[in-house]
């Protein structure tokens, strides 16, 4: 198992470098000079060549990228053009709201997914199962921003119940989780009931009711149990979706997260702060995504004996395949 | 056996000498997915609404009352009347035009960037999944790492650096496509290309673009065509979301999402300013999604429960 994780972790790291030459190349291709930028329009021509050189900007793109990683195992994304900060102060600040919303976003929705998912399996086409189905297929279907006008819309300027904006407190959460989750809640319910129904056909469950446990106990121990894997498998896809979900909403809600912070850059093209924001958030992914991995083990006894003997299943795959005689 | 003689319809005939003569006709794949999509009524409304769609999106001339551009200041941002059924904006603008006119837009945003990045994802998976080794390891990592980054987030960064606008939205939302054909395609690539018909076109001297196109593509087709229904959709409101950013495609295009971001601001007064076009993305992937769904379960009966 420990070998296991080792090698998802030394696999994670390649993923990782790349991530930093995508975004890096994608943001050294963006118009605009940072030198001008950040000395503004009154500066002098003189002025701007100086402040290039002196941030390396007129050497090869190559020279650049290694300058930026050198600077990155040290924990330097950089500084700010606007505030003139280091982005990793910056980061430090927002990364906490945005982890927040994504994680109790990726909770409400298997809180509410995963018990919806099974009551619409278990009473297969009732009207309760219906119900739930054309519920799970508007929120895939509708906009997670402009779901979050219609809750502002309705709680805040209707009914005057919730906060429309900011994030001060517990009340402040609900529609923004509300809105992120929307669509995770519909896909874990869709994908909780369609594993579910797979599993409650199969003969251990008939035994398992044969042999006069509890309805509960069947389902959940049971059933549940096996159809874990997909479920998980898109929990790991929504946390992702969460974060996408969250970079847009924050803007919606004027939540002072990541994804306003990104946002907010690239309108006054304070790129280091793009560049360091779309980093942390691909980390946060590929971190949920080990996570998700493991937690496999934890759910099926059988894939974690796979783990553990990797080495031995390499050998058998990599046996010839038996030659078909004519 | 059986299920080889399911497809086949047996035709009796009288020939020219008074015998009866029973020809089998075969029944061709594309026939038997429309049957059973046809039995399907949520795929049924999900591709009449599609169609009317597609109609709004051609005759958008004709079925707009206004042009989406004129503006009339002494209308501005009335709440929907027989005069303007969902009302106008604040500049005056009708916006059951405009949300007319965006359906065109959007389609062929939705359309055109899923068509860019199918090509390019099918291509690459398809050769990732054949040639393996070397070449599957570059392409898959590549997936890899494009995978790590959330696709909304992904497009915001590469409509950062294309800027603004209706060509460089298509690019970001193709760009961001592609990783997840390329799997799907290698994936079952990976489970055809050990098939005897793929050894046999290797044994008759076919060269290796001609088994990919030939005899791999039709194999792997199904799972790409539901990839792509239910993608066009996500294309959709991902566009919707990088012009609501204010990323994608600029006022006074009317596009459904850079509605919604100038709505934003006047929706405690005119909240049908908000309504309307979120609406009209919501029907479009509805539509998409319940034909996509129907069309997942006539091409994999097995999959259907």
């Amino acid at each position: 198992m420990f070998r296991y994780i080792l090698k998802r972790i030394l696999v994670t790291i390649p993923v990782l470098l790349g991530v930093t030459i995508v975004i890096f190349t994608l943001m050294f291709f963006t118009n605009g000079d940072p030198a001008r930028l950040i000395l503004g329009d009154t500066a002098s021509d003189a002025e701007v060549a100086e402040l290039r050189e002196s941030m390396g900007l007129n050497e090869p793109f190559i020279n650049q990228y290694f300058n930026y990683m050198k600077g990155l195992f040290k924990g330097n994304l950089g500084i700010s053009y606007t505030t003139k900060l280091p982005v990793m102060d910056e980061i430090k600040v927002r990364l906490p709201v945005t982890a927040r919303l994504a994680f109790f976003s990726c909770l409400f929705a298997v809180c509410v997914g995963v018990p919806a998912g099974i009551i619409s399996a278990v009473r297969q086409y009732s009207v309760l199962d219906n119900f739930i189905t054309v519920l799970a297929l508007l929120g895939i279907t509708m906009p997670n921003f402009w779901l979050a006008l219609l809750l502002i819309l309705f709680f805040s300027v209707q009914l005057g119940w919730l906060p429309p904006s900011g994030l001060y407190g517990p009340l402040y959460y609900i529609m923004p989780v509300i809105s992120i989750s929307a669509a995770s809640v519909a896909t874990i319910t869709r994908m909780t009931r369609s594993s579910m129904l797979e599993v409650i056909r199969s003969d251990y469950i008939r035994t398992a009711r044969a042999k006069g446990l509890s309805e509960g106990k069947v389902i959940i121990r049971h059933g549940l149990k096996n159809a874990l894997i997909p479920i998980l498998t898109v929990v790991g896809i929504q946390f992702a979706g969460g974060l996408s979900g969250a970079v847009v909403n924050e803007q919606v809600f004027a939540i002072p997260g990541l994804g306003k912070m990104m946002v907010d850059a690239i309108k006054s093209r304070n790129y280091p702060l793009v560049e360091g924001g779309v980093l942390i958030i691909a980390l946060m992914c590929c971190i949920v995504n080990l996570a998700i991995d493991l937690m496999y083990a934890v759910a099926d006894p059988r894939i974690k004996s796979q783990y553990e003997h990797v080495r031995g299943k390499k050998k058998s795959k990599a046996e010839p395949a038996p030659v078909r005689e004519a | 056996m059986k299920i080889f003689a399911k497809k086949m319809t047996e035709v009796s005939t009288v020939d020219a000498a008074g015998e009866q003569v029973i020809t089998v006709k075969k029944r061709g794949q594309a026939a038997d997915v429309w049957r059973r999509l046809r039995k399907s009524p949520l795929a049924m409304i999900g591709l009449f609404g599609l169609i009317i769609l597609i109609l709004c999106a051609i005759f958008a001339n004709f079925i707009a009352p206004y042009n989406y551009a004129t503006q009339d200041y002494t209308a501005i941002s009335q709440t929907p009347s027989w005069q303007h059924l969902f009302g106008t904006d604040n500049f005056g603008r009708d916006i059951f035009s405009r949300v007319v006119y965006g359906t065109r837009i959007s389609l062929l945003v939705g359309f055109i960037s899923l068509a860019i990045g199918a090509v390019i994802g099918c291509l690459l998976g398809a050769i990732a999944g054949y040639f393996g080794k070397a070449v599957e390891s570059v392409i898959m990592r590549g997936c890899d790492i494009m995978m790590a980054i959330p696709s909304t987030v992904l497009a915001i960064t590469i409509a950062t650096t294309l800027g603004p606008g209706l060509v460089n939205a298509i690019i970001a939302l193709s760009i961001s496509s592609i990783p997840s054909f390329c799997r799907v395609v290698r994936g079952s690539t990976l489970t055809v290309k050990d098939q005897e018909y793929i050894e046999a076109a290797k044994v008759i001297g076919a060269n290796n673009m001609h088994i990919i196109g030939k005899y791999i593509f039709p194999n792997v087709l199904a799972p790409i065509i539901v990839q792509a229904t239910l993608g066009v959709g996500k294309s959709i409101i991902m566009c919707a979301a990088l012009s609501f950013l204010g990323l994608g495609i600029q006022p006074p295009t009317p596009e459904w999402g850079s509605m919604l971001s100038t709505a934003r601001t006047f929706m405690r007064d005119y909240p049908h300013m908000v309504i309307f076009p979120g609406l009209a993305i919501m029907l479009t992937v509805l539509s998409l999604n319940l034909f996509g769904d129907g069309l997942r379960d006539a091409l994999d009966p097995k999959l259907k429960k």
